[in-house]
């Protein structure tokens, strides 16, 4: 997703919501890591606008909010997709082609890895292992597994999800 | 609990438990490497160049958090040690460019010395290495990313010295960096470019801009000297090449400043060689300035002067100094005007700070801020209020946030969300104007709560069932209403500083305006003394001044009614004094004040002005009135670095040297006065306003035979008995804060230890007036005192030539 495209949706955040997320927290800078969690699970992601809102209320650098969540994976700086794609990187997979699935995948969507499609449908990662090495290549969108993966199965799975 | 004895490469040492290995090796002298470690930040133990040898230990450990343990033996460069570090070397290498041939660090780079002391010449370790790009977007430093180790120093000055928290370590692993948030360029971050983080930068990872490609470190001569700008004269070394300062470092061991500046010591005295100096004297013919010989100018002003004096009478004449010139400078100035015939004598931007002064001098009999700078550091409790320490003295600002840290308890009462909030226990965002209000009801609260210091206020004071019977009416419920605050806040805030064992009160000298005047201070005054928190160490009264050398011009006597240091004109034994000293009857006749003559009309017997250094037109908000004066003279003479406004004004301009080209004293606000040495020569025909002065002495026909100002310091010591132990030999070494009454005397660290100088301190009551509030609210945005807006300052005279005009960020001005 382009910075243009998540700054225009940076736009339009409700920084109420981050207020009543802040309010119980008021005071106590330790606890800075569950509110940006659930600030994130609010938004799906951590809007700058929200960012900037916890720093000033919270009287905490923007730097330092920042270097909290860029030190952690587990805090997303751009908005999530309603599927999450996750294409296992494991050597089971690997061996069995899951570059060429990737590869596949990123040209449908035109994203990269780590990046979510404009319209917001889809996020696509990479993960070590999903832990079903006998269906390999697999990949798992949002809870579902989907193993034993060709190129050319791609397309049709992933025009299941909305 | 006893010391620790243990041994470091062969040598016995015994220290205090809790002593890491670093710091009892440096106090044997031995040169452990560091790059993560800073005295004054919590050790991290990050880099791991300080490791040593433990013998029986298992592995080496890092010396810079490794505490001593009896008996310990410790090798600091065994080989072991010594092939570790240079692993780390190489390792540092691996991603670090060697473009020394061209960084601008190079003679001063840790990396680069260390790689030298251990033969470290290219790395063994090829990868990945940086491509970040550069961040050159603001004014004054840029910033190479690709060079940054990730000591992390740079983090913790700006994050807990400062408090600005422009930067911090982001991401992880290998793309670590080092930067502000969502890698926003320095500009756009919360930076105030104070340049700590570059004066402790230990490679070139951030280089200032005025230095680029102007000299190398063992090419310049470092030249101490004294920070122009507010009155808390940080020490500063300039660095200079070929009669250019080319730079600027803090001085690491100061007293004042302890190797911390702002934007303004950091970045603000490239005016000294700004092409706007004027150069020669001038004279203005027909409406324009014609540049003429010094004896052409000096024969006019003489020979104008006394025409006017022998018409007019000798009050004819007023002088205006500048709280920017040296003590020499202003004693000089006085002692020439006096020599005249007339008290008329006084600096225009005092004003600002009138009501403080006024304040003070009412309930201490002394105007001078208590207790000295660093004594705040170790404050229990500090109330901030109507100041912004940040914007106009940010020393303070980084002493108080030190002591807040160290756990004092902090009570911040500011209309605007100011920085110490950050760190603040108790933050009181009271309404603008209501001060006083809140003052009151802090003392209210601290007498019913029986937080009074009753031994001090039965032997030190005077007035207090008065102040009582005054305060009575402001309950918290009260006060609550007026300042839109809660009462529950208000009780808290109260007790925080009323059971401090130590608390100090850190304000403003320029505070008039916003809150009221002198009753402000005094109710300030009221409050140190109910609870004996003044005449002790880290407590009293902070009341900073705008400008460097405002607490030494008053010193120095240039205000109408006093000679130096508050010696009253109308006392005979102290004309009579001056006058054999000087060898001139000096009048009894108190001159007028410089706003009598500027603001109240009072000036239709002023003729002829002479100012030194001062540019009234613009300072402050009576233009129209100051310049209708100062057009109506018959003779006006401006000597001053630049052409200003009230420059513009005069028949003649007398160019004078900046600081940096100039020897002399300052005094700053902790009562310190300090040396500050010549670094260049100045430009054209300018000379110091010291040398200006006494040769204009002499064409006026007196026999002032000076050889520099050290003489006349020699000669302000023998008049001045807070002075009288001070001498430039004693303060080559450091600076020495009056009282000092002796040449073995140590100085004076804080005032008021065991009497006021007006006796008893005096408890005054004052009562808050909602019209004065509704005033100072109109006022709140023209407030006049310079030095208040972050980088711009005195008129703007000097700052409007400077780098430091680009920072904009604190700017009201």
């Amino acid at each position: 997703m382009s910075n243009e495209a998540v700054a225009e949706l940076n736009q339009d955040i409700d920084l109420d919501q981050v207020d009543s997320i802040i309010e119980p927290y008021l005071g106590k800078k330790e606890m800075v890591i569950p509110i940006l969690q659930k600030v994130q699970d609010h938004f799906g992601y951590l809007p700058r606008p929200a960012m900037e809102h916890v720093a000033r209320r919270m009287r905490i650098p923007l730097s330092r909010l920042y270097g909290v969540t860029t030190f952690y994976a587990q805090f997303k700086l751009k908005p999530r997709g309603r599927n999450i794609i996750r294409v296992c990187k494991g050597t089971a997979c690997h061996i069995q082609g899951s570059p060429k699935i990737s590869e596949r995948i990123e040209q449908i969507l035109d994203v990269e890895s780590g990046e979510t499609t404009d319209d917001l449908r889809f996020t696509l990662e990479e993960v070590a292992c999903i832990g079903c090495c006998a269906l390999a290549p697999v990949i798992m969108i949002n809870d579902d597994p989907h193993g034993r993966l060709t190129p050319d199965k791609v397309k049709d799975i992933l025009d299941i999800y909305e | 609990m006893s010391a620790i004895k243990l041994t470091i490469d062969g040598q016995e040492i015994e220290v205090a438990p809790g002593t890491t290995i670093l710091e009892a090796a440096r106090q044997l002298g031995i040169d452990i490497p560091t790059f993560c470690y800073d005295p004054e930040l919590p050790p991290n133990g990050a880099c791991r160049i300080c490791v040593v040898e433990v013998e029986k230990a298992r592995a080496l450990v890092a010396s810079c958090v490794a505490p001593v343990g009896p008996d310990m033996v410790v090798h600091t460069e065994s080989e072991r040690v010594v092939n570790a570090r240079k692993n780390n070397l190489s390792l540092m290498l691996a991603n670090h460019p060697l473009d020394c041939i061209t960084c601008e660090k190079t003679g001063e780079c840790k990396l680069q010395d260390y790689c030298y002391r251990y033969g470290v010449a290219s790395t063994e370790f090829k990868g990945e290495v940086k491509d970040l790009p550069y961040d050159d977007t603001n004014e004054f430093f840029l910033r190479d990313m690709n060079k940054c180790i990730l000591c992390g120093i740079c983090v913790g000055k700006c994050q807990q010295v400062v408090g600005a928290g422009a930067i911090d370590f982001t991401k992880r692993g290998f793309i670590t960096n080092v930067g502000p948030g969502f890698e926003d360029a320095i500009e756009e971050s919360t930076c105030v470019f104070c340049g700590m983080c570059i004066d402790n930068c230990p490679v070139g990872a951030l280089i200032p801009k005025y230095v680029t490609g102007k000299g190398r470190p063992w090419q310049t001569e470092s030249v101490p000297s004294v920070c122009p700008y507010c009155s808390l004269g940080c020490n500063i070394n300039l660095h200079v090449k070929d009669n250019q300062v080319i730079g600027v470092s803090p001085v690491e061991e100061s007293p004042v400043n302890r190797g911390h500046l702002c934007v303004q010591g950091k970045f603000g005295w490239d005016f000294v060689h700004s092409g706007d100096r004027v150069t020669t004297p001038l004279v203005k013919n027909d409406g324009v300035f014609i540049q003429v010989s010094w004896e052409e100018a000096l024969d006019f002003i003489v020979d104008s002067i006394k025409d006017i004096q022998s018409r007019y009478g000798a009050d004819a004449l007023m002088g205006i100094s500048s709280p920017k010139a040296s003590n020499e400078e202003n004693y000089l100035f006085q002692k020439l005007v006096r020599s005249l015939g007339t008290n008329n004598v006084d600096s225009y931007t005092k004003r600002c700070h009138a009501s403080a002064v006024d304040g003070m001098m009412d309930a201490f009999g002394n105007a001078a801020t208590t207790n000295s700078i660093d004594e705040l550091a170790a404050v229990d409790a500090a109330l901030v209020i109507g100041a912004n320490p940040a914007e106009s003295h940010p020393i303070l600002d980084y002493r108080v946030r030190e002591a807040a840290q160290k756990g004092a308890k902090l009570i911040v009462a500011t209309p605007d969300l100011i920085e110490l909030v950050d760190v603040s226990n108790y933050y009181l965002p009271l309404k603008q104007g209501t001060e006083l209000a809140l003052l009151n009801g802090l003392a209210n609260v601290i007498i019913a709560e029986g937080l009074i210091d009753q031994d001090f206020i039965n032997k030190r004071t005077e007035g207090f069932d008065q102040l009582k019977k005054a305060v009575d009416k402001y309950t918290p419920e009260y006060v609550a209403q007026i300042t839109g605050l809660d009462e529950e806040e208000i009780r808290a805030a109260a007790r925080a500083y009323g059971s401090a064992e130590k608390a100090a009160i850190v304000s403003d000298a320029g505070v008039d305006k916003q809150t009221g005047g002198s009753d402000f201070v005094k109710a300030l005054a009221n409050l140190a003394l109910l609870t004996g928190n003044v005449g002790r160490e880290s407590t009293g009264i902070y009341l900073p001044y705008g400008e460097n050398n405002l607490q030494g011009s008053a010193d120095m006597g240039t205000l109408p009614n006093n000679l130096t240091c508050y010696q009253h004109i109308k006392e005979k034994e102290v004309r009579d004094k001056f006058s054999k000293a000087w060898g001139v009857e000096i009048s009894d006749n108190p001159g007028l004040t410089a706003e009598d003559v500027f603001e109240s009309g009072i000036n239709s017997s002023i003729k002829v002005m002479y100012i030194m250094g001062e540019n009234p037109v613009a300072c402050g908000g009576e233009k129209e009135k100051v310049t209708g004066f100062l057009e109506k003279l018959d003779f006006l003479v401006v000597q001053d670095m630049f052409m200003t406004e009230t420059a513009s004004l005069a028949d003649v301009v007398l160019p004078a040297a900046a600081f940096a080209e100039k020897l002399g004293t300052y005094t700053n606000i902790e009562r310190r006065v300090q040396l500050s040495q010549p670094a260049v020569e100045p430009p054209g025909e300018v000379f110091a306003d010291w040398a200006v002065l006494v040769e204009l002495a002499e064409w006026f026909g007196f026999d002032w035979d000076y050889t520099g100002p050290e003489e006349v310091f020699e000669e302000i010591a023998s008049l001045t008995p807070e002075y009288s132990g001070i001498s430039y030999q004693r303060l080559v070494e450091q600076g020495l804060q009056w009282p000092c009454p002796a040449e073995d005397h140590p100085g004076t660290k804080y005032l008021h230890e065991d009497s006021f100088n007006r006796g008893q301190g005096l408890f005054a009551p004052v009562e808050y007036d909602p019209e004065t509030a509704a005033i100072s609210e109109k006022d709140a945005a023209v407030c006049c005192a310079p030095g208040h807006h972050g980088c711009q300052c005195l008129s703007e005279t000097l700052t409007r030539r400077s780098v430091i005009q680009a920072f904009k960020k604190s700017c009201c001005i």
